[in-house]
């Protein structure tokens, strides 16, 4: 694989990030109740960034589709999901939202909105086939969520050829 | 096209059918009956229609909520989240496999693709063998599988195959491998292509058009949006069942409770979720087998990219089968698995397709020339294929499924009869669904790709849409969950009727196995609660 960076290979340091910086956001950020997670402005500026670099060659700046639409289309997804999922979710966006995970984990030291493009596929490269499984599942439900979004949204259907459901129904 | 078409849903509660929506309770409530079921898909449809038709007061207890064909506008955003168990995102522990369940009034039924097997005789030659199955015959089981076939339309299916099955075939027929037509479940099919999101037209013989109606037009009570928690259990026998009421997001708790007595119970919330309920129940398990042995038909996907349009979304998904790679060996052998073609639409096919951004997108853009195939490994056969376990997560029911070498070993001989399929067909290139593989351009590059890959959890995708096992019935008490009549061990008036009593793997999709061994097994309890034989459903056409 090109592109693997060294922070990939910290192995159970990484792991043990993973697992302490979840339980860390836990307690500072949660409630004991299970309850459906609605994404903050850390949440959102991390899709911000990863959602375009997921989406490269099928959406970009200048589409009518807003990027803020697809986030929300992403958030609506989350919130079918069971509320032991969207507690796993939680972590996963308290980790990419924690400064010292985030540059451990993805490699991305700064802002979510100051990632370059290229950094931000570096690290769901990285992801996508890390040594460590827990880093492959949440780049799949990265990308299950986003590429789901998008491509359930009709405004995605004409560049694919698609034409639609063929039959609409009478008042 | 605008067409207005009849929901029977929506007539039969004009009409006063006995529908509890579980979001809209004021306050608690308990309930009374002769049985209570859980679940009303493949296995408490059945159930549900025999039981009620023989006189039985029946309650059914579903989790998901009451959708219909005025619902049902064929579109993906709609149906996952209303129709699937956790969105169509159920997944395995470690997130490896992604599992396709319902979750709705008439269950998986109502989202399945209609492909209708008899249980190969192999496999309940294994099950006499192997788990002292002795009822498990042809012969003995002939007569269930000829009522249930004529109750639910099941025939082979007429019309030309759409050119996504077609190239299976065609692909199949240049290598020497044989095919057959699928049967399906249908009455006056419109060949549309959207079974997986709910029938529009309410031509798909799903629980929710035949069985379910029939049951409330009988005095059934059905409660949607309604979990089940907990059996109480007194010594051996059951008392009631506690409920969870959802809230009108369908995840989240109301706070309302529903409490139901009965004299029976049957579990039918499908494998996975039965021994879930079992467990949070502490129901008797001295033998350690709740949970175990859970089937998946672990499923491997390829994807051929065709110079004419495929449009795999449109007509029937499913009408072409090939069973050649489950006959090339003794069934504990190396798995076999069974070829089909899956339908392809948007959410579904950017979703298995390995990859992201601009390679993601360029594949997409190829949406209406691509082909899927899928191959179903047999699991549950091979010493080494004792399949997945489940376990309760903070009450709620998790699948452990070990993903070892005579899988993977399965994995690579599936993705390479897919390619090999594909190129015969006339692909231009093949794209397994896995993150290091291809696309490929010829056999002979797929051949050696596919070979050299590496075998690992989330880089090979693995797929299931058939859940099986958990609650296994065998003829000896200490080596089942459940007797070969699907009545719990060491409860006296609790039974199993879903597919989680299936001891191995079907080997073939496994909606009219249940279908067929849950008739008998609730006519032979119809009969032993009233004291007079079972009511035989009717062949009936909407």
């Amino acid at each position: 694989m090109k592109s693997r960076r060294t922070f990939l290979k910290a192995g159970v340091g990484a792991a043990l990030a993973l697992v302490l910086g979840g339980g860390i956001y836990r307690a500072t950020r949660s409630a004991p109740v299970p309850h459906p997670l609605v994404l903050d402005a850390d949440a959102r500026a991390a899709l911000g960034a990863i959602v375009p670099a997921l989406l490269e060659g099928a959406w970009g700046p200048g589409n009518p589709t807003a990027l803020g639409a697809i986030v929300d289309d992403v958030q609506h997804a989350i919130l079918g999901l069971p509320l032991a999922s969207q507690a796993e979710l939680r972590d996963l966006f308290g980790l990419l939202a924690l400064a010292p995970a985030r540059r451990l984990l993805t490699g991305i030291g700064g802002t979510w909105s100051g990632a370059s493009p290229a950094a931000v596929h570096a690290f769901l490269q990285g992801w996508r086939t890390s040594p460590l499984g827990r880093l492959r599942a949440a780049y799949a439900a990265l990308h299950d969520l986003v590429l789901g979004a998008w491509y359930a949204a009709p405004a995605s259907w004409e560049a694919i050829g698609y034409p639609g459901p063929q039959l609409e129904w009478g008042p | 096209m605008s067409v207005r078409i009849p929901d029977p849903v929506a007539l039969g509660l004009a009409r006063g059918w006995d529908v509890i929506d579980g979001a809209m309770l004021a306050r608690d409530r308990a309930l009374e009956a002769d049985v209570v079921i859980v679940g009303s898909g493949a296995g408490g449809g059945v159930t549900a229609e025999i039981l009620a038709l023989s006189g039985l007061k029946v309650v059914i207890v579903e989790e998901g909520a009451l959708k219909s064909s005025s619902d049902f506008k064929m579109r993906e955003a709609d149906a996952y989240p209303q129709l699937y168990q956790e969105s169509a995102a159920r997944k395995t522990r470690d997130k490896a496999i992604n599992i396709l369940q319902g979750r709705t009034v008439g269950g998986s039924t109502t989202v399945n693709w209609t492909s209708s097997f008899r249980t190969p005789a192999s496999t309940l030659a294994f099950w006499r063998e192997r788990y002292g199955l002795a009822t498990c015959t042809d012969a003995a089981l002939a007569p269930w599988f000829d009522l249930m076939e004529q109750r639910l339309g099941i025939a082979e299916w007429q019309t030309p195959p759409n050119e996504n099955n077609d190239l299976l075939r065609r692909g199949a027929a240049r290598l020497g491998y044989a095919t057959g037509v699928i049967r399906r479940n249908v009455r006056g099919c419109w060949n549309l292509g959207y079974c997986g999101m709910g029938c529009p037209t309410n031509a798909k013989q799903s629980m929710l058009v035949t069985t379910i109606p029939v049951a409330l037009a009988h005095g059934a009570t059905l409660l949607t949006r309604v979990r089940a928690g907990r059996l109480v259990i007194e010594g051996e026998r059951v008392r009631h069942l506690v409920c969870t009421a959802l809230a009108a997001d369908g995840v989240s708790p109301s706070g309302k409770t529903v409490t139901v007595r009965a004299r029976h119970f049957i579990v039918a919330g499908g494998a996975i979720n039965s021994p879930g309920l079992l467990m949070r129940s502490n129901a008797p398990d001295p033998n350690d087998l709740l949970g175990q042995r859970t089937f998946l038909h672990p499923t491997l996907v390829s994807a051929g990219l065709f110079a004419q349009r495929v449009d795999g979304y449109a007509g029937a998904p499913q009408s072409v089968y090939s069973d050649h790679f489950l006959q090339q060996g003794p069934l504990d052998g190396p798995l076999g698995f069974m070829l089909e073609a899956p339908p392809i639409h948007p959410v579904l096919l950017a979703t298995t397709l390995a990859g992201f951004g601009a390679a993601h997108a360029e594949t997409m853009r190829e949406f209406a020339h691509i082909h899927g195939l899928l191959a179903l490994l047999r699991d549950g056969f091979h010493a080494a294929s004792t399949g997945g376990t489940v376990s309760l997560q903070e009450g709620m029911p998790v699948l452990d499924y070990p993903l070892g070498s005579t899988l993977w070993d399965g994995a690579r001989r599936a993705l390479l009869a897919m390619a090999e399929i594909q190129f015969a067909a006339g692909a231009r290139s093949v794209q397994p669904a896995h993150e290091l593989a291809g696309p490929y351009t010829s056999w002979a590059a797929a051949r050696k790709g596919i070979a050299e890959l590496a075998y690992q959890v989330h880089i090979t995708r693995i797929v299931s849409a058939h859940v099986m096992g958990g609650c296994m019935m065998a003829g000896d008490p200490h080596s089942g969950v459940v007797d070969p009549d699907g009545r719990y061990h060491g409860l006296q008036n609790l039974s199993v009727h879903d597919g989680s009593i299936f001891p191995t793997s079907v080997g073939a999709n496994p909606q009219l196995s249940i279908y067929a061994i849950v008739a008998r097994m609730a006519s032979t309890l119809a009969q032993a609660l009233t004291g007079k034989p079972a009511a035989r459903p009717r062949a009936e056409v909407a």
